[in-house]
């Protein structure tokens, strides 16, 4: 087996538990609905100002639901000792990333296609941008969180407090990534006139992305260790 | 078919391994004896490619164990205490998870022969976290065998395990043993080790003090070699 026919193998076993058990979806979709519902009654929708929240409530939701997965991706391996069971099987710890990469991201993806047209709802938002450059930011940032904060994850579960540990090494790590993309959201959301500095802002994040994909691919052998 | 030279591990300032040199050959059935922290468990885990051990070589079929990891991988098969099981998935679904991932063709048919095969054909689509810890053993043994190993790792195979599923486990290595497969068992239990076991090895400090054949399963023997090596009894 290659090294990504292992990990959508492994993929694929992590949705179906997670479709058995609706253990992290569940909940990452009712913290993203309680968010916009809070949101929306501390700011008045009717009020134009508040349209200026909604990229930074976007990103809220991407990161603290994403957390909730990223916290439970490795940690639910060490029930039985299954992450043994991974490593004695023949395929590269690469793949185990990449495994688990790809479905925190499909979590996360289903997250945001429930939970932002909601939110354009409940706030009563038109898109006057463009969609495409919209769904290239989210995609990019989500890319980039959901990466790094795989490789944490994996990092930090062999802690005792991984889930206190796994925000505060992420948090520092991924802020390039939140800034440039909210940034760049605000400026589709709202000002087309201004795409080349929303691209410009997705570049340098597409670019951070790259490095740290590679980087925690390279790195993930010695992290995994027993 | 295993060659251990000079294998050292240390973990912090503790030296686990001391030189452990062992040489097993294809078909043997190896137990391996010891006092708690001996470094039975650890000797286990290097050859599982679980730990990285500190210096010395390992060859495995001719193949260097830090050079070939994915070609050894495919020739172990690792049962450690913990069953390696999914608890929210069924013995099919756990065993057809594993079967993929070791590249077995016809995973399904092949675990479902298993199932039977270790006396669990009825709950075949049970989860597992409604098992007894005998039942989820079978299924652990069964996992350890989807892919019809060359080398058999156990450790500590038989702890917990009411009569029919040892009897069950010792049946599973003898085939696998007149199939040609190798089988290093850390145990505890002489009584096992000497009735299906044709060598033992006793560890000691990180070090193997003794390494013996067993011509007629004999538990006085073992006993007797072990307290000698390890309790200093004559």
């Amino acid at each position: 087996m290659n090294l990504f026919s292992s990990a959508l193998l492994l993929a694929k076993k992590d949705l179906l538990s997670e479709l058995k058990t609706k253990q992290i979806l569940v909940t990452q979709i009712i913290f993203a609905a309680l968010v916009i519902v809070v949101f929306s009654f501390a700011f008045d929708p009717a009020n134009n100002t508040t349209k200026a929240v909604i990229p930074g409530v976007i990103w809220v939701i991407i990161v603290f639901a994403g957390i909730l997965g990223l916290n439970r991706s490795f940690i639910s391996e060490q029930r039985n000792d299954t992450m043994q069971g991974l490593l004695v099987a023949p395929m590269e710890a690469a793949s185990i990333f990449l495994g688990k990469f790809f479905a925190n991201f499909t979590m996360i993806l289903i997250v945001e296609i429930v939970s932002i047209p909601f939110l354009f709802l409940l706030f009563d938002f038109k898109m006057t941008g463009s969609i495409a450059y919209f769904i290239l930011v989210i995609f990019v940032g989500s890319f980039g969180f959901v990466s790094i904060g795989t490789f944490l994850a994996a990092l930090a579960a062999n802690s005792k407090s991984s889930e206190m540990l796994l925000p505060l090494l992420l948090f520092p790590i991924t802020s390039p990534i939140l800034i440039g993309v909210t940034q760049a959201t605000r400026i589709i959301l709202s000002d087309m006139s201004k795409l080349s500095s929303a691209l410009a802002w997705t570049q340098m994040v597409t670019a951070y992305d790259v490095i740290f994909f590679v980087v925690a691919l390279l790195l993930i052998d010695y992290v995994l260790e027993v | 078919m295993i060659e251990i030279k000079k294998l050292t591990k240390q973990a912090d300032n503790k030296l686990i391994l001391r030189g452990v040199d062992l040489s097993v050959k294809k078909g043997e059935t190896v137990a391996i004896l010891g006092p708690n922290g001996a470094g039975k468990s650890t000797l286990l885990k290097v050859l599982a490619t679980l730990i990285k051990p500190t210096s010395g070589s390992i060859k495995i079929n001719g193949l260097d164990l830090k050079k070939n990891q994915i070609a050894i991988k495919k020739m172990l098969g690792y049962l450690p205490h913990s069953s390696l099981l999914y608890d929210h998935y069924s013995p099919l679904e756990n065993l057809i998870f594993f079967g993929d991932l070791y590249g077995v063709k016809n995973s399904e048919q092949r675990a479902i022969e298993l199932v039977k095969e270790v006396g669990l054909g009825f709950f075949l689509n049970e989860p597992v976290k409604n098992f007894s810890r005998g039942m989820i053993q079978r299924i652990a043994i069964a996992r350890a065998i989807i892919h019809e190993p060359e080398i058999l790792l156990l450790d500590e195979p038989h702890t917990g395990l009411d009569q029919g599923a040892i009897s069950i486990l010792n049946n599973v290595i003898l085939n696998m043993k007149q199939k040609g497969t190798t089988t290093l068992m850390v145990t505890h239990d002489f009584k096992q080790a000497a009735e299906i076991c044709d060598r033992i090895i006793i560890v000691k400090n990180g070090k193997i003090v003794d390494d013996f054949t067993i011509e007629q399963p004999s538990l006085s023997v073992v006993s007797e070699k072990y307290e000698l090596q390890v309790e200093g009894v004559s």
